[in-house]
């Protein structure tokens, strides 16, 4: 195999195992940080050597076979150091007094586990939405700190920099790695679910640049929620959310134009979604329902997403149901946010001048102040009612507001379009 | 990006015989391992030729033929549809399938990346999103 090929096989190979080699090394270790470092010391080992010895039949096995060793080398020399400070006991009682655990033999072992603590670790409250993001695609998504660099458009740095505090926070805090207690999970799996969303939304919806697409934040999201949903089937919310994040990515190609810009949900050439990924995401809901949890912010949503993804037409969309199912959402999640979208679903079930009312109503809310698609909506609702100055007063409000370029020229077609009508 | 994970019949499979209990337990295992990656979107076996039909087509001509069907080789038993970061990953996933009953068979699994909307590229314009357009007038036109 030539060298070139070599490498791509490693690059695969890390892709499968990355995950569960951090996991389980990250048991034994009860570190973090430190079972990344000796699973990037397995893959450093991987690319010196698999050129000239060929790949291992076993290369999962192999991996974890040489960060084992690693991990024995260190303890070793931080054996000699602790001797001296009298500190020894953990790590004696950790890893036995005779014999090291086989940790190739522990990677045979389902790792489920070991996977799910890592990701609530990752997924730590201590840590800001950002630390979480950054080290869910590093440990969990196999993502190197410079492609997570090119998928949020920062530095490099920026993102080691993030990393690197993440991890020292979480040491900081003796955050322990296990699976939490059944009072705790909730929050931590909120924790989780926040972070997996978040970084779907930055692909879904750049909220930076000119595209407005990154497709593989999108797939590493929609990754995370399927293997999340197989690691926790009976949580309604992982399955809410890999519902919801399905049924949105089912729409991704129809949402941007021949030329790049966006079209809306009731303008969007429906032959266009993935109809397999609606078929997923439908199914996730019904998991979610068949849980028989109480409905929370993901599923609520997700059983929107799917009232637009079983209607054939836009015409056909059934905007009754998703105003009440708004009403669930803003009972368990209250937000501006929710109540301007629940207008636009009132719009389209009794009409643009009883939507009016809701969203006036929203005029002085501080938290939409900065918010482009409070003047949209309103402008959008104005055009309907035929007061065409007023709408386009709007759009150009919503213009001075939106950071990105596509959503720019959307809203300059429209402003074109009010001058044109009126 | 998205494959197609084509697994191709072999004898046993075009007898409609069932694999061992090893064999369905260990793809079982393949299978769940697939969905903890979250790797796997669809995959299903498929029954023998003996239970398929064919329609040829010749001009305006119309002809339904059914299965079995020889060069067994060429048929498919089952298909996955994964979604992977690369070609290569599909290959390490297929590398860590169990291997077949008979080992003396051979058998054979073909990867074939699924079009994405930009491989169509320039061909989907502006003719074909028209006719796409006109189609929906239609169906919207009610």
């Amino acid at each position: 195999m030539a060298a070139a090929d070599v490498k791509r096989t490693i690059e695969a190979v890390w892709r499968i195992e990355s995950t569960r080699l951090i996991a389980g090394l990250a048991r034994l270790v009860r570190d973090v940080g430190l079972a990344e470092d000796l699973a990037q010391e397995a893959l450093v080992a991987a690319l010196e050597q698999w050129p000239q010895a060929g790949v291992p039949d076993n290369p999962g096995a192999w991996l974890m076979a040489t960060a084992k060793h690693r991990a024995i080398d260190r303890l070793r020399r931080a054996d000699v150091h602790r001797r001296k400070t009298e500190e020894l006991g953990r790590e004696l009682e950790l890893w036995g007094e005779a014999d090291v655990p086989d940790l190739a033999a522990e990677a045979a072992d389902p790792f489920d586990d070991d996977v799910l603590r890592l990701i609530v670790t990752a997924c730590h409250p201590v840590l800001s939405v950002e630390a979480r993001v950054a080290l869910t695609l590093r440990l969990l998504a196999g993502l190197t700190t410079k492609e997570i660099a090119r998928a949020y458009l920062v530095a490099e740095a920026t993102v080691q920099q993030r990393i690197v505090r993440a991890k020292r926070t979480l040491a900081a805090a003796h955050v322990p790695i296990e699976v939490p207690e059944r009072g705790e999970l909730p929050e931590r799996l909120a924790s989780v679910l926040e972070a997996i969303y978040l970084i779907f939304n930055e692909g879904y919806a750049a909220t930076a640049g000119d595209e407005w697409l990154r497709p593989e934040l999108l797939q590493e999201a929609l990754r995370l929620g399927r293997m999340l949903a197989a690691l926790l089937p009976a949580e309604p919310e992982v399955h809410g959310l890999s519902a919801l994040m399905e049924l949105q990515a089912s729409r991704a190609r129809a949402r941007v134009g021949p030329d790049g810009e966006p079209i809306l949900l009731l303008d969007q050439d429906r032959s266009r979604w993935d109809w397999m990924l609606v078929g997923r995401g439908l199914a996730a809901l019904k998991r979610a329902y068949a849980t028989g949890g109480a409905f929370g912010t993901y599923t609520l949503q997700a059983a929107i997403a799917a009232c637009h993804a079983r209607a054939r037409t836009a015409q056909d969309t059934d905007w009754v149901k998703i105003v009440a199912l708004y009403d669930g959402l803003a009972q368990v999640a209250p937000s501006p946010v929710v109540e301007l979208n629940r207008a636009v679903a009132v719009g389209m079930a009794f009409g643009p001048a009883q939507a009016l009312r809701l969203v006036d109503e929203l005029a002085d809310e501080p938290a939409l102040s900065g918010y482009h698609l409070l003047p949209t909506v309103r402008g959008d609702l104005l055009e309907k009612l035929g007061r065409l100055a007023d709408a386009r007063a709007e759009f150009e409000r919503a213009l001075t507001l939106a950071q990105n370029a596509r959503e720019h020229s959307v809203l300059l077609r429209r402003i074109a379009r009010c001058c044109a009508r009126g | 990006m998205r494959v197609m994970v084509l697994i191709k019949a072999n004898e046993q499979s075009e007898r409609g015989e069932m694999p061992s209990e090893k064999l369905l337990t260990e793809m079982t295992t393949f299978n769940e391992e697939l969905v903890k990656a979250g790797v796997m979107l669809a995959g299903e076996g498929l029954h023998p030729s003996a239970k398929g039909i064919r329609v040829q087509f010749r001009g305006s001509e119309r002809k339904v033929i059914d299965g079995p069907f020889a060069e067994t080789k060429e048929l498919l038993a089952g298909y996955w549809i994964w979604e992977v970061k690369s070609l290569d990953e599909a290959v390490e996933w297929v590398r860590r399938m169990p291997a077949p009953d008979d080992a003396a068979d051979t058998a054979t699994v073909e990867i074939r990346p699924v079009f994405e909307a930009e491989d169509f590229g320039d061909e989907l314009t502006p003719e074909l999103r028209e006719r796409e357009a006109a189609l929906r007038a239609q169906t919207e036109g009610a």
